[in-house]
């Protein structure tokens, strides 16, 4: 018989170790959008060892499933002697992760953009700076919206992963609830229906932006 | 009147790799005159006004606009600064086949964009000077609108304000109504022909004989990479003397005939 009790038990536990399912996917974001800008740049750069470095960058983190990174960040750190807490690395690694795809999203749109663009604001004599910041970019931000929610959005589902290096996040406390309780049916409907509330809320945020940036 | 500059094109050659897109051009455009570049597509007439205003770099030759060299430092030297060939282009408006507004901005702030980044002007002087401009082309009363709202004859006039708004001494325009509606061509050549009578020197790549021959103080023929003659448009037009010239009138006059 299905436990409707346990069931709602289970979202007291599960919604306090949310906090770090958030944490990680947030703070891993921001970083993320920030590291991916570099990169971004650099993939754009018209220096060589910049291009070089950015498709590098891009490649080994995109190629390597993300808990092996997490893995090797966790027991690469104290070798090369640096001690940090556990949620930091997680953080650190999710955001580095996320940046290999933001950037190839930022340069997407970038490059998607007309010449056109461009041309019109070089036409009158626009430095490369406006021609940046009132030109390309918000168009660019604009449209890479629905990719970079879209990355959001697994990166929440990824950060089920930083469980690997002990940070007590929905997926780790919902075993351990599922392990007290011997419900796991119970524990883990009531996880997947908190991931799913912060994925909706996340996916009507970014509409509501969408919306907002649409001309 | 405006204050008009004069464009003198001396030997400019052109290459794409291997492909040699303008061939030792020369030609002279007087200030306040009215200059119509046609012929076939891909004889070169875009690359050529687009070289006067650097956004394509020419390989040889020079281009002078009121004396000074565009794009070199000297005739075959090395690139002029950035910032010395952005001070150039402050004074030379552009126009483009696809308009090339900015989407997210409307109107008024297409129009006010560069006042504002390039001249320095303060919000509130740049909008007023927008409005006139936009009142200019006769589009007083779309100043809010965004470009997806307005129709393409709309968005070149307000591509134009945003180049004249600006007070340039040179207009460069690159087939400014080839991806209009036919319906739609007349009120941009309206706008064009008023600035014309204001004594604008005006570069025209265009397929509007009509347009040429009525406003062109002089008509420029270019086939295959090369100037092949630049007279009068009568003589250009009815009376031309090189085969190049006849064929290709020919062919415009069967596809406009019915």
């Amino acid at each position: 018989m299905f436990s409707w009790t346990t069931f709602g038990d289970s979202f007291i536990p599960l919604l306090w170790a949310a906090r770090f399912t958030v944490l990680v996917s947030g703070l891993g974001i921001l970083l993320g959008l920030v590291i991916g800008a570099l990169i971004c740049a650099a993939a754009l750069s018209p220096m060589k060892p910049l291009r070089l470095f950015a498709a590098l960058w891009v490649s080994f983190l995109r190629g390597v499933p993300l808990l092996v990174q997490l893995l090797l960040v966790y027991f690469l750190l104290p070798v090369i002697g640096i001690n940090v807490p556990a949620l930091v690395a997680a953080v650190v690694t999710v955001a580095i992760c996320a940046s290999a795809y933001i950037s190839e999203i930022w340069r997407g749109a970038i490059n998607a953009l007309p010449r056109g663009q461009t041309e019109a604001a070089k036409a009158i004599g626009m430095a490369p700076l406006p021609q940046w910041t009132r030109i390309i970019l918000p168009q660019a931000v604009t449209m890479s919206l629905p990719a970079l929610i879209n990355e959001l959005i697994l990166l929440v589902k990824a950060s089920s992963l930083v469980s690997v290096v002990g940070i007590m996040e929905i997926t780790r406390a919902s075993q351990a609830q599922a392990a007290t309780t011997f419900r796991p049916l119970e524990v883990y409907l009531a996880a997947a229906c908190i991931y799913l509330a912060i994925n909706l809320c996340l996916a009507g945020v970014g509409r509501w932006l969408e919306h907002r940036m649409a001309v | 009147m405006v204050r008009a500059s004069s464009v003198e094109i001396r030997k400019v050659n052109k290459f794409y790799g291997p492909f040699h897109a303008l061939k030792d051009i020369d030609m002279s455009i007087e200030p306040g005159k009215v200059t119509c570049l046609i012929g076939p597509s891909g004889s070169g007439k875009s690359t050529l006004l687009r070289c006067v205003n650097f956004l394509e770099e020419y390989n040889s030759g020079e281009i002078l606009i009121d004396g000074e060299l565009i794009g070199y430092e000297t005739a075959g030297g090395k690139k002029m600064s950035s910032r010395r060939l952005r001070e150039m282009r402050r004074t030379i408006g552009m126009v483009f086949q696809q308009f090339n507004l900015w989407p997210h901005m409307t109107a008024l702030q297409n129009v006010a964009e560069g006042l504002i980044r390039v001249r320095g002007m303060a919000r509130a002087e740049a909008e007023t000077r927008a409005a006139d401009a936009l009142e200019k082309v006769g589009l007083g009363d779309r100043m809010g609108n965004h470009p997806s709202r307005l129709s393409g004859g709309q968005q070149q006039r307000v591509a134009i304000a945003r180049a004249i708004a600006m007070e340039p001494r040179l207009m460069l325009f690159d087939e400014p109504t080839s991806a209009l509606d036919p319906e739609l061509v007349g009120e941009v050549l309206t706008v064009m022909k008023a600035l014309a009578a204001e004594g604008m020197t005006m570069v025209v790549v265009t397929h509007e004989m009509g347009f040429a021959a009525h406003v062109a103080d002089q008509v420029a023929f270019m086939e295959q990479g090369e100037l092949v003659a630049v007279d009068a448009p009568a003589n250009i037009l009815h009376h031309p003397e090189d085969p190049r010239i006849q064929s290709f009138l020919r062919t415009y006059h069967e596809r406009n005939s019915f």
